[in-house]
């Protein structure tokens, strides 16, 4: 019987496994593949779902879960670390694995080879990514992630794919060597790469080695921004989501919230200890200004559907960089909990609303060239050379209301109108950020403060203006009956559900607003963390029954 | 040997960035692949230089650390080795195909004239 918290290994062993079964099958015997993908992505929402639950043992506190994986005993060696933040995004990542996974099976993982593989490889490197507690091994699971993103990036192949995914791969091969010059730079000037001995010995650094690990901070930062698509390194997104194959595509919306994570985990434990505003805070507070106002203008800008999603990927970017710029500004933790608040739902809605856009966009417009290109070349044409190929499960009357339905819902998640999920988080940021102490307390705002507003407000705006003036065109134009769109029930199933838990977001606010203040107030006070990660005794091992040292009981 | 390793860097490095900046997928590959040289140098340098210095401790009794290197540079620099090979591997592959969509080496997929 595994103890607890072996638990916290799960998701990143559960994909692994799992994606390098399936080498083992050829492409024909999909229907293996499918189920494999299946268990193991059903079995990742339960464990994160646990997992949950976990770090919230313990009351208002918390609880820090601490794995260590090579049995040494903190700093030294690889530690896995789960505390409410990793766990939230671990549910995140699985929910919308799920989503993706069961879209792709209606007819996206036909498309290339081994979508399946990849695709547990990439909730491999995302898992990863979220739970280590360790720099390197971080480096080492955003490769993971990566070089499995490059793979689905080109799922489908064609010359546009290809074509983005040059520049894709290119500036994030630019972007990994950066990391590791940071990451080197590091652990030249304090010799250990673990966070949580990181944050505690940056205070009691010699003034003399700040600037040094200031740069480091800077250049390692660079590496995230370019995956949180901070302008000015944001230009190749648009371009590669829109490319990307739409459940790809949908999984994306989650990678560019890794740059956020590892951002706000950064700002939390290092921040505090180099000066008194964190690292490069003005510079994140501008720079997430700045990708708002450019993801605003994308948006309106924007001529198709694909385009107008990846502004949208950008203005959510930008709002949780600003965000968290503000928090190391000393905006509180309210700001971070609203902030958090509105990165699930903003994904959740982008995710759907890439989806969306494939149901719509099927029988036109640029994915139904790709389609042409790829067929042509992969010798794909028994599958793909007639667009009458049998969708799997029953085919849904009545598919064109329901996306319009989906499309309005997505459309006021995202421009943040009442009453859905966008709306509250909106609130709730700028709420938070004209009152950092909490409602009530006395004190002018910050000229920030209304700098955030505007900018929220009037890219709310754009937002709202582009969708209704795309939506009165895709579901209001003249539509011959034949062309009606087809879709199967498991292609609408993933766009509901998604649609749904934000729905649950909205109606459950209050309780899942107080698991997100409870979070930011251990990210803005992370002695928990520190403490428990460096406290975590290794297992003494007697004969061949493992035997609790008593260290680790301090963590549970 | 501090000059010569950082000259070695700084060259690796500089010859690197001009590459990745230029517009054919050849350059731009080699360019990355120079860079990567350039940065597993920095890591390794990060450990502090050592001649004759062995990163493995020997197993009798009390050792003196100050007469090891650092091992953990070097097992990084390992990691980032493999790493970098891998994905420069895939980008070729890459690169390859868009020569064969595009029947063009620029980056761009099209001549700029």
């Amino acid at each position: 019987m595994p103890a607890p918290e072996h638990l916290i290994i799960a998701p990143v062993l559960i994909p692994l496994i799992a994606g390098a079964l399936m080498l083992f099958y050829e492409d024909r015997q999909r229907r293996a593949k499918r189920v494999i993908s299946f268990i193991a992505v059903a079995a990742l929402v339960v464990v994160a779902h646990d997992l949950l639950n976990l770090a919230r043992r313990g009351g208002e506190a918390g609880t820090v879960g601490v794995y260590l994986l090579g049995n040494w005993p903190p700093p030294f060696a690889i530690v896995l670390v789960l505390d409410r933040l990793a766990a939230m995004m671990l549910l995140l990542t699985a929910v919308l694995g799920l989503g993706a996974l069961i879209f792709a099976s209606a007819r996206w993982d036909r498309r290339g080879q081994h979508f399946h593989s990849l695709f547990m490889f990439i909730l491999t490197g995302l898992n990863g990514a979220f739970l280590t507690g360790d720099l390197f091994n971080l480096f080492v699971f955003f490769e993971v992630m990566l070089a499995a993103s490059y793979g689905l990036a080109l799922h489908g192949s064609g010359a546009l794919r290809v074509r983005a995914s040059l520049h894709y791969i290119a500036i994030n091969l630019a972007a990994s060597l950066l990391f590791l010059i940071g990451v080197s730079l590091i652990y030249g000037v304090t010799g250990t790469l673990n966070m949580a001995d990181l944050a505690a010995q940056i205070p009691t650094l010699p003034a003399e080695q700040k600037p040094l690990l200031k740069a480091a901070a800077a250049i390692l930062g660079i590496a995230f921004l370019v995956k949180a698509a901070m302008w000015p390194l944001c230009f190749w997104l648009p371009i590669t989501y829109l490319a990307a194959a739409p459940p790809v595509a949908a999984m994306f919306a989650m990678l560019s919230k890794v740059g956020v994570y590892v951002i706000l985990r950064m700002t939390s434990l290092f921040g505090t200890g180099v000066g008194e505003t964190g690292i490069g805070a003005e510079i994140l507070v501008a720079g997430g200004f700045a990708t708002v106002a450019f993801g605003t203008f994308g948006v309106l800008a924007s001529q198709g559907l694909g385009r107008l999603a990846g502004s949208t990927v950008l203005v959510s970017s930008g709002t949780l960089l600003a965000v968290i710029g503000l928090f190391g500004l000393g905006g509180g933790s309210h700001l971070v909990a609203a902030g958090l608040y509105y990165l699930v739902s903003s994904t959740l809605a982008i995710s759907a609303l890439f989806l969306i856009i494939e149901l719509v966009e099927r029988d036109e417009g640029s994915f139904a060239t790709v389609f042409a290109v790829t067929a042509e070349l992969y010798g794909f044409s028994e599958d793909a050379a007639d667009e009458d190929e049998p969708l799997v499960g029953p085919v849904l009357p009545g598919v064109f209301t329901v996306l319009s339905v989906c499309y309005a819902c997505v459309a006021l998640l995202i421009a943040g109108l009442p009453p859905l999920a966008g709306f509250m988080a909106k609130f709730a940021i700028l709420s938070a950020a004209f009152n950092p102490e909490g409602i009530g307390t006395d004190g002018p705002p910050s000229p920030l403060a209304f700098a955030l507003t505007g900018l929220l407000l009037v890219s709310g705006l754009a937002a709202m203006i582009a969708l209704v003036r795309t939506g009165i065109q895709t579901f209001w134009g003249p539509v011959d009956e034949e062309d009606r769109t087809r879709a199967a029930l498991v292609e609408l199933v993933p766009v509901i559900g998604l649609i749904a838990i934000t729905l649950y977001m909205t109606v459950q606010a209050n309780s899942v607003m107080r698991y997100m203040e409870a979070t930011a107030r251990s990210l803005s006070e992370p002695h928990l963390y520190v403490e428990t990660v460096l406290g975590a005794r290794p297992y003494v091992i007697e004969e061949t029954a493992p035997v609790d040292a008593g260290g680790e009981g301090e963590a549970r | 040997m501090e000059l010569v390793l950082s000259l070695a860097i700084g060259v690796l490095v500089a010859s690197g960035v001009w590459l990745l900046l230029r517009p054919r997928t050849y350059q731009v590959i080699v360019g990355l692949a120079l860079l990567a040289h350039g940065v597993n140098l920095f890591i390794f340098s990060m450990g502090r230089l050592r001649t004759g210095a062995s990163p493995i401790l020997s197993k009798e009794g009390a050792v003196a650390a100050g007469a090891y290197a650092d091992p953990v540079p070097q097992a990084l620099v390992l990691t980032a080795i493999v790493i970098s090979f891998a994905t420069t591997a895939l980008f070729l592959v890459v690169l390859i195909a868009a020569r064969g969509f595009t029947d063009t080496d620029h980056v761009d997929g099209k001549e700029s004239d």
